[in-house]
């Protein structure tokens, strides 16, 4: 009885939940028997050498990469080839990536309120207001009417991220979201990452940002070769490393 | 400063050089007799002129410079005519290109590498002598699509025939005004957006607006443009309008030559949308539809349309080939036999150049007043 409502109670409060997932390029086999299930408000960081499947892992999560074997449900919804269920996803998983994309034909205001009024069908109005305040929220209301082109490397990572929470999604992902960026932008976009976690938001990042990593996250999660070699929180992560690959990741990243 | 200076000694030069050319060959030319005048212009050309579909011919009264008019309007006709259908062709071939359907996109590669890379003038014999003039049935047993008949004379059309010259000026006077009253309807909303946030489906009501306003206005000035169809007579058609197969001949292969070159422009564009664009696209949920819509077109035709216009322009030049098929364009009938038959060479290869010319400068206009509108909304 007791056990069970313990079940439930976790289900209630896990928002994605992978099982068994494996991946395949062609023949290289990218993902191996990952397991991993997130808490609504939880925020991981994954870390790891390049090539260990960090971005395949996170780009499954909203079907940018189509995996084989395993589930994956996201907010009780199962990814699967159901056009629908991929789609609702989508609108509940917000993704910021390494290089910003943003639409560089339309607005800071535009690229902010596009899905918002095609997907959620607001109206214009509605969705002006709202990518405002979230335009605040990042610290660039006043470059609403400019284009991509013509903000910083920072400033226009921050207008995606912002794109992404005019969502109103229920978990962020980021890949790399400061890898591009001059280290006095990189400052600025971790800020605003660091604000929205304290916001509640979830959040999985990919990010060698050992500083944020140590700040922010309620777990860390090292992979390498397409497996999760070790997760914990970021004290045991940095001080009693199971592993010694993690060992050995690790002591190369903090020599930097 | 220095810069003007040397511009303007190097401007200097090239004026006089040019004027010494000027008087070097006007003197060779009075030397070996040869009058250089514009006093043929207002002579009767002896020689006739099949098809003149804009201004009036008459064997013994239409004069040379008349005879250039009409060549210039028979090129603009068939620029025109091909320009339209060569961009839906292309763009239609060019996206085939790009699906993900094997067969489709095969197909149009294969398309694409042929028409491309076969000398048009080849191809315009090919299609006039050995496909049209060859296969195409006599007008009692015309092909049909729809409205529109093809024999061995040529393509059949409906032709709009202006019922009330007032009245259709009138109309599309009101049409003009329709617009303007739309451009200051869409101000105002727009206003009226930044002021109180109250927004309106501002696309919509003007299409209905123009359309109720027009049609309205139409039937109120009595129907001033009919359209009168083609009717197969007993030997030959009645009503509508002919294309003479040389027309349909070269609008057809210059449309097919051209669309080749557009698909590929097409194809290029909508390959320079990269991947990060389309996965940024769906990761914030929207369809396929709307992504291309919205995401993909328009970052495709920024593209797309530069280098397209360059072919519009070629297919203008272009068209000088038509004295293969004997199309009576402004090369034919003015830098051919208005030369043969006068020897101006001079002034009728100049006027001849001009037109073209003028013809490259309006595209490089249009060309200019694209990208610095491009420019304005990107940085
Ligand atoms: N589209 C693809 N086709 C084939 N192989 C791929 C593809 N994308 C990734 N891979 C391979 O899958 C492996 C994992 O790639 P992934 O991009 O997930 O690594 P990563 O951990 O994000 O690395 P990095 O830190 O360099 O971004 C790599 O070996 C990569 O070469
Ligand atoms: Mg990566």
């Amino acid at each position: 009885m007791t056990n069970n409502q313990a079940e439930t109670m976790n289900d209630d409060s896990t928002i994605i939940s992978i099982s068994k997932l494996n991946k395949w390029y062609g023949n290289f086999h990218a993902l191996k028997d990952i397991d991993l299930s997130v808490n609504k408000t939880e925020k991981i960081v994954i870390c790891g050498p390049s090539g260990s499947g960090k971005s395949t892992l996170i780009r499954c999560i909203n079907r940018l990469e189509v995996h084989q074997e395993g589930s994956i449900i996201v907010d009780g919804v199962e990814l699967n080839d159901d056009v629908k269920h991929i789609n609702e996803i989508r609108s509940e998983v917000g993704m910021v990536f390494q290089h910003f994309n943003l639409f560089p034909h339309l607005t800071v205001l535009e690229n902010c309120t596009l899905a918002p009024i095609w997907v959620r069908k607001k109206s214009r109005n509605e969705a002006n207001h709202m990518a405002m305040e979230l335009l605040e929220k990042v610290r660039i209301p006043d470059q609403a009417d400019k284009y991509p082109g013509q903000l910083s490397g920072g400033q226009q990572q921050r207008v995606a991220i912002a794109r992404a929470l005019c969502m109103q999604p229920r978990v962020m992902l980021f890949d790399e979201p400061t890898s591009a960026l001059d280290p006095e932008m990189i400052k600025e976009v971790l800020e605003t990452m660091i604000e929205l976690a304290e916001s509640g938001m979830t959040m999985i990042v990919v990010t060698h940002e050992m500083g944020f990593a140590n700040k922010v996250a309620d777990r860390i999660i090292f992979m390498d070769e397409g497996q999760i070699v070790e997760q914990n929180d970021p004290e045991t992560f940095f001080n009693n490393p199971e592993s010694d690959r993690t060992k050995l990741f690790l002591s190369q990243i903090l020599d930097h | 400063m220095r810069s003007a200076i040397i511009q303007g000694v190097l401007l200097f030069i090239v004026c006089y050089a040019l004027l010494s050319i000027y008087q070097t060959t006007i003197f060779n030319l009075e030397e070996r007799g040869i009058k250089t005048s514009t006093s043929f212009f207002d002579s009767v050309a002896p020689f006739k002129v099949g098809f003149s579909p804009f201004l009036d011919y008459e064997l013994g009264k239409t004069t040379y410079i008349e005879i250039f008019y009409i060549g210039v309007l028979n090129t603009i006709l068939v620029a025109v005519l091909g320009i339209v259908a060569a961009t839906i062709l292309g763009f239609a071939i060019g996206i085939m290109r790009s699906s993900s359907n094997w067969l489709a996109s095969k197909f149009s590669l294969v398309y694409v590498e042929i028409f491309r890379n076969m000398p048009l003038l080849l191809q315009i014999m090919f299609w006039n002598f050995a496909i049209f003039l060859a296969f195409l049935p006599p007008p009692k047993q015309s092909l049909e699509f729809g409205v529109f008949y093809l024999n061995g004379r040529g393509l059949q059309t409906p032709l709009p025939i202006i019922e009330n010259s007032n009245n259709f000026n009138i109309w599309l006077v009101t049409i003009f005004f329709s617009f303007i009253g739309v451009y200051f309807f869409r101000r105002w909303a727009k206003k009226r957006f930044f002021e109180t946030g109250k927004t309106l489906p501002v696309f919509s009501l003007s299409l209905v607006f123009i359309i109720l306003f027009t049609t309205l206005m139409f039937y109120a000035l009595g129907g001033p443009l009919t359209i009168e169809l083609p009717v197969l007579g007993k030997f030959n058609f009645k009503g509508g309008a002919q294309l003479p197969l040389p027309l349909f001949s070269l609008w057809f292969s210059l449309t097919i030559y051209t669309s080749a070159f557009i698909a590929e422009n097409v194809r290029a564009g909508i390959a320079s949308v990269s991947k990060g664009q389309i996965e940024a696209a769906r990761s914030i949920g929207l369809s396929r539809s709307q992504m291309v819509r919205m995401v993909i077109i328009p970052q495709a035709l920024r593209v797309i349309i530069p280098p397209t216009i360059s072919q519009y322009l070629n297919l203008t030049k272009n068209s000088s080939l038509a004295m293969a098929v004997g199309y009576e364009e402004v090369v034919a009938v003015w830098a051919n036999i208005s030369l043969n038959q006068t020897g101006q060479a001079l002034i009728i290869i100049a006027m001849t150049i001009i037109f073209f010319e003028c013809c490259s400068l309006f595209t490089s206009f249009v060309l200019n007043i694209y990208n610095r509108r491009i420019q304005l909304s990107e940085r």
